[in-house]
């Protein structure tokens, strides 16, 4: 199978995964390893100042020479919230790669196409590996991609609404025109939902909800990593078309009683 | 050592107002938080702080400080 090149790092793993809404972070930190995964997202927030404890700081669960870290932008409504968080993240931890996520809509959590734009332009500028969340728009993907962007990752379904890829047709017309990779992003609730996301072409899929919120995250975490690895096998393995008529599976001669 | 608390400033910390003492140093805020300066950023006035700056930069009246950390995200 073919590896994952992102910003000329290469990825044996197509699911990243996100660091949100864990129980734990035990269990987060073994979900994490129990996905296979090499990106993972986390988000930047105000210390709160109030709490009784200080927990162990999250990147100390992170085996950062196994995964790269993706910061995101979340809670930013405007370009210029995004590129400060973008800008801290950088000074917090050298990250360079950021998860560019502008969602000022918040019932649907729909990435700002304008804001998120002028964001990645100046990002790029200054030297990010940026990977903008967007909507799945094509146009909107194409001029991403001319202004610098590292890949592309359009939602499959607003987040954390474990829906899966509800505009199949959208992602297959991005997927034919990037030149960077695809990844679907948000929505995916199940491991044919990634299976899916990669059958119409996309290159790697991002899952957080579905694994954090399972039952069993950890279980949950290898039954994506399976689901992806599946999907890219059977891409690798030149699948057969479809066709409209049936297509016997057995021989079509030496039946018995005939003459 | 200890200035009396009448000297002491108001600043802004996290969104919230907070009394420091003066010529308090970022590094000295942190460890007054009981926090490990390496797990956090820290942003004064709207400018992101080097860790070699912590010692330096001397909290003034009304400063808007922004102490940030990585939490779980997607």
């Amino acid at each position: 199978m073919k590896p994952l090149v992102i910003a000329g790092r290469t990825f044996t793993s197509r699911l990243f995964v996100g660091t949100g809404k864990f129980g734990s972070a035990e269990v987060m930190a073994e979900a994490i390893r129990a996905s296979g995964t090499e990106v993972v997202t986390v988000a930047l927030r105000r210390v709160d100042l109030a709490a009784p404890e200080r927990p162990d700081p999250l990147l100390s669960l992170l085996d950062r020479d196994r995964v790269v870290i993706v910061p995101n932008t979340s809670g930013a409504r405007t370009a210029e919230e995004a590129i400060r968080i973008a800008r801290l993240s950088r000074a917090a931890g050298g990250f360079d790669w950021i998860k560019l996520e502008l969602t000022p809509d918040p019932n649907y959590l729909l990435p700002d196409p304008i804001e998120t734009l002028k964001a990645a332009e100046t990002l790029v500028k200054e030297g990010f590996i940026v990977l903008p969340y967007i909507n799945a728009d094509p146009v909107l993907a194409m001029r991403l991609q001319e202004v610098g962007t590292a890949a592309v990752m359009p939602l499959g379904a607003p987040i954390g609404t474990n829906r899966g890829v509800r505009n199949g047709d959208m992602i297959k017309i991005i997927v034919e025109q990037a030149r960077v990779p695809v990844v679907v992003d948000a929505g995916l609730g199940m491991p044919s939902h990634v299976a899916n996301a990669i059958e119409l072409g996309a290159d790697a899929v991002l899952v957080n909800t579905a694994i954090a919120g399972a039952g069993d995250p950890v279980l949950m975490a290898k039954a994506f990593a399976l689901g992806t690895e599946a999907a890219e096998m059977a891409r690798t393995a030149d699948p057969g078309g479809e066709s409209q008529l049936a297509q016997a599976s057995s021989p079509l001669t030496g039946f018995l009683g005939t003459d | 050592m200890n200035a009396p608390e009448s000297d002491w400033i108001e600043v802004r910390l996290n969104g919230k107002d907070q009394r420091v003492p003066p010529n308090q140093n970022v590094a000295g805020l942190l460890a007054e938080l009981g926090l490990d300066p390496t797990g956090v950023v820290v942003e004064v006035d709207g400018n992101i702080l080097q860790a070699d700056q912590y010692q330096v930069t001397i909290l003034t009246a009304t400063a808007q400080i922004e102490i940030v950390h990585f939490v779980g995200g997607g």
